[in-house]
């Protein structure tokens, strides 16, 4: 959950990208950590395998300003993808504020994206989560390639709660800032109203 | 509210009591740097030689270790272990856990003992536990900063 300091009025939040296995999760946080000023972020960690499979986790930190005088900073996490790795996923979800489902759009990826979705919703519950009532957005990623799936067959089948969902092309930028912004939103919002 | 897993919030008269005791540790223990950080990674004190150090990766990082830690012992049967040491040339870390939710670690070098480490964090522990658990039961007395917080000013964060 977030911490709030009012001794050095920070607020501290942290955001967990999820998904299957080279859905783009890194990807996304790299175009993150590639595209904000320095002063707005810190190092980018990525305890990773020599073929930069994620390992354990990716971290960004991201400050992103005052709101009421209270500096707001988010924590972003990624957790490894693949299926092994299950043990790890279930420790980065400890804590988490907000949650966004990247989504391999391939066709060839669909089965992988459903068995993520639902252990993502299993881990959830085992730490104590409702998917259905935490800040959450999904992001439909790999829209260039020639197999994509259509949005109407991605939402229908990883989308029946219709939250906010986008779509992207990591490598480039599309979509991962809109994702990232809605997440962040949700959370804020999320505070507003749980304090 | 997740009952597992409950926010953490810092008051001023907290703070400057936690405060107080890392000081202190950093001192009677002669570490280098003493920090004080939450299971989720979120840096909560800090006290010495800190100015240099990349905080709040180490928080993220130490966090994640003890995780992993944490998640080795459930395999075992083991409730949590509540201690961790790594041993370098020059620099050791000390970690150990503050009742449940806090990781009290301890930076330090050939100036002192592990031995004295150990000594100086079991005190330390001792005062910071009824400090935490006091923090957890606390009913905010301060109105919260984000009752009032506008669509306008979430947006504004993004405006760059």
């Amino acid at each position: 959950m977030s911490f709030i300091n009012y001794s050095s009025r920070e607020i501290n939040c942290k955001l967990v990208y999820y998904g299957p296995g080279l859905c783009g999760k890194t990807t996304n946080l790299q175009y993150i950590y590639n595209k904000t000023r320095p002063e707005a972020k810190g190092k980018m960690i990525s305890l990773a395998t020599e073929t930069e499979r994620t390992l354990f986790f990716d971290f960004l930190p991201l400050s992103l300003g005052e709101i009421r005088g209270f500096k707001t900073r988010f924590h972003l996490y990624t957790v490894p993808g693949q299926v092994f790795y299950d043990a790890s996923r279930k420790l980065i979800l400890k804590g988490v504020d907000g949650v966004c489902f990247v989504a391999d759009s391939q066709d060839a990826r669909y089965d992988a994206n459903i068995e993520s979705l639902e252990n993502l919703r299993i881990n959830l519950q085992e730490q104590g989560y409702d998917l259905d009532k935490l800040p959450y957005v999904m992001q439909y990623n790999k829209r260039d390639l020639p197999n994509a799936m259509s949005i109407e067959e991605l939402s229908a089948a990883l989308n029946p709660t219709r939250v906010p969902e986008f779509e992207a092309i990591a490598p480039n930028g599309q979509g991962v800032f809109d994702t990232l912004k809605a997440l962040a939103k949700q959370v804020l919002a999320e505070l507003r109203k749980g304090t | 509210m997740n009952p597992l897993n409950p926010q953490l919030v810092m008051y001023e008269e907290e703070q400057k009591q936690i405060q107080a005791i890392a000081e202190r540790l950093h001192q009677d223990s002669r570490a280098r740097t003493i920090l004080l950080i939450d299971k989720n990674g979120q840096l909560v004190a800090a006290a010495g030689d800190s100015a240099a150090l990349d905080t709040t990766s180490l928080s993220s990082l130490v966090a994640g270790n003890v995780a992993a830690t944490g998640g080795i012992a459930q395999l075992l049967r083991e409730d949590e272990f509540t201690a961790q040491f790594h041993e370098g040339k020059g620099m050791s870390i000390h970690m150990s856990l503050v009742g449940r939710r806090i990781i009290l670690v301890v930076l330090f070098d050939k100036n002192t003992t592990q031995g004295l480490v150990r000594l100086r964090v079991k005190k330390a522990q001792d005062e910071l536990v009824p400090i935490f658990e006091a923090l957890a039961k606390k009913v905010p007395t301060q109105s919260a900063p984000f009752a009032e917080i506008t669509d306008q000013d979430i947006d504004n964060l993004f405006n760059d």
